[in-house]
């Protein structure tokens, strides 16, 4: 062969095995997604459109209650991992001191370490102080986990950001809130917002921390799906499901329009 | 006056880093400690409950042979799915890096992770729909292959498998396309032009460069994997009886919390040993 046609026949073999990789990715989810709007229970072909499971998932008031608790807490634990994992990053980004290299290794257990281990661990002590599970305690593992996602998310920003603007700024007799206020903060912005979104994105997907600190009948969203499946199989779920995949998946690609991925170099 | 600066400097820096840290410390570190503290006791500690330091809870790791069995089916899991998602993903991210270009390689890369930050758990279930005896899988190939198939694959190790490389597989694309995409292409084309064959410059060139990307993903994807418990309880059914597994059950269904501390620990010390070992090559990815 040529190595034109060569490496025209070894493109299309790539293009294909991708497109059977996102087949893969994507097929199961679809199925899920179409199986919820089949009338049949337990998943019988042929396909009949219903959208019964879905009126029966916004009369349960189970399944409601744990999906407004699921996204309250996301937004509670958004809202302070973004802070604290801001001023964090910029104190990072800004200063130099001894130390500053083991801070940034101390981030990476939240992420490094299996959740089943610090899930237990979290248990073990929240009960050993007196704070013992429920909805504080999902709160405050949640931002424990998310915290590592926002600090590595602005630190990338803020390296992109220039120290001259900084000084330019204090040598025009700018007080340092102000530079930070006025200067640093509008430029990292995308970096932030990038940085709440997936500090939702890990607190409405989690399971495990959540499974071994929620209380009984107080559970989010996952921990009540998973008791579900466990218990037997309920096309109800499949319903919460879709629309759980369906609003990660919007909230990442809203996050994917502020940060890059390091996709692009 | 410098010291004086430098002095506001370090109280600033301490004013914006201390409330990340602390909060890091209460809700991760403190319990780690906490844990092994309670590994080594008989009962736990709140209330009138009788307790003292006892070893008991690793020799009964040592002494019963079930729960090193089950330790070894789960690293035996982890090295399964970590080869299959190096094996499926490690191609996957070359179409990307190098032949795929422009606006189509964004997009597709977006395709590709965005499953990844999507619910778990949620994945896992939709695996068993698909995956049941007589559901959509069985159905799709009795149609499309001429002779007469039984497919249940739910509730078999296969099933675990299956869903556990989907829910990792995002992960190896990743670090390995961050990998591919820092070398050169000036680099293959010299060594193509110098009548080099394919498999010579992706074992003499491809390979060695990209390692560090490659075991990066590897260690994400095996991790997690020997700590999982839910996706062999959906996907496994009775079969799926792991390491993560006899954990759970000491916490939410035995209340055993002593045992399980120690089992958890025994994880730990397995999880911490293989990213002692893997750190030299990680510290090189990150660089």
């Amino acid at each position: 062969m040529k190595p034109r046609t060569r490496s025209r026949v070894t493109g299309i073999l790539g293009r294909v095995y991708l497109g059977a990789i996102l087949l893969f990715l994507y097929a199961p989810i679809l199925v899920m997604a179409a199986m919820s709007f089949n009338a049949s229970e337990f998943y019988q072909l042929p396909f009949t459109f219903s959208t019964e499971w879905y009126e029966r998932v916004w009369r349960n008031d189970l399944i409601l209650n744990a999906a407004a608790r699921s996204v309250w807490i996301a937004v509670v634990v958004t809202v302070v991992a973004t802070v604290l994992g801001t001023a964090a990053s910029v104190a990072l980004w800004r200063y130099d001191f001894r130390g500053k290299r083991a801070l940034q290794v101390l981030l990476f257990p939240p992420i490094a370490i299996p959740w089943l281990i610090t899930g237990t661990a979290m248990l073990i002590f929240f009960f050993g102080v007196g704070i013992g599970r429920g909805t504080p305690a999902v709160i405050i593992g949640h931002v424990a986990l998310a915290l590592p996602y926002v600090i590595v998310v602005v630190t990338a920003r803020l390296a992109t950001f220039d120290r001259t603007l900084e000084e330019a700024a204090r040598s025009l007799g700018a007080r340092p809130w102000m530079v930070t206020r006025a200067v640093m903060l509008p430029w990292i912005a995308p970096g932030v917002i990038a940085g709440a979104l997936f500090a939702f994105a890990v607190s409405f997907d989690q399971f495990v921390i959540s499974y071994f600190l929620s209380e009984p009948g107080d559970s989010t969203l996952p921990v009540l799906i998973y008791t579900a499946i466990r218990k037997g199989f309920t096309p109800e779920i499949n319903a919460i499901s879709t629309i759980i995949i369906a609003v990660s998946m919007v909230v990442m690609l809203i996050a994917a329009r502020f940060t890059k991925f390091g996709g692009e170099r | 006056m410098a010291g004086g600066i430098a002095r506001t400097d370090r109280l600033r820096a301490i004013a914006l880093l201390s409330p990340a840290y602390l909060w890091l410390t209460v809700a991760v570190f403190l319990p780690l400690s906490a844990m092994a503290f309670f590994s080594i006791i008989t009962d736990v500690p709140f209330g009138d409950t009788e307790w003292h330091v006892t070893g008991e809870n690793y020799t009964a790791f040592l002494e019963s042979p079930t729960y090193a069995r089950l330790l070894l089916k789960s690293v035996l899991l982890g090295v399964k799915v970590t080869a299959l998602c190096v094996l499926i993903g490690f191609p996957c991210a070359w179409v990307l890096a190098k032949m795929i270009k422009g606006r189509a390689r964004e997009a597709l890369f977006l395709m590709v992770i965005l499953p990844f930050w999507s619910n778990s758990l949620v994945r896992i279930f939709s695996w068993a729909i698909v995956l049941r005896g007589n559901g959509v899988l069985d159905k799709t190939l009795s149609a499309i292959w001429p002779w007469p198939v039984k497919l249940n694959l739910l509730f078999t190790e296969s099933a675990i498998v299956i869903g556990l490389v989907h829910s990792y597989l995002p992960y190896v694309i990743l670090t390995a396309y961050l990998a591919l995409q820092a070398i050169d292409d000036s680099l293959i084309e010299a060594a193509r032009s110098l009548g080099a064959k394919w498999w010579t410059i992706l074992w003499r060139i491809v390979l060695p460069l990209s390692a560090p990307g490659l075991i990066a993903g590897a260690v994400l994807v095996f991790v997690p994997v020997v700590g999982s418990f839910m996706e062999p309880r959906i996907l496994g059914g009775r079969l799926g009886t792991y390491y993560g597994t006899v954990i759970e059950d000491q916490f939410v269904a035995v209340f055993n919390w002593p045992l399980g501390a120690a089992l958890s620990f025994i994880l730990l010390a397995v999880v911490l040993a293989i990213l002692a070992l893997a750190s030299p090559v990680l510290r090189k990815a990150r660089t």
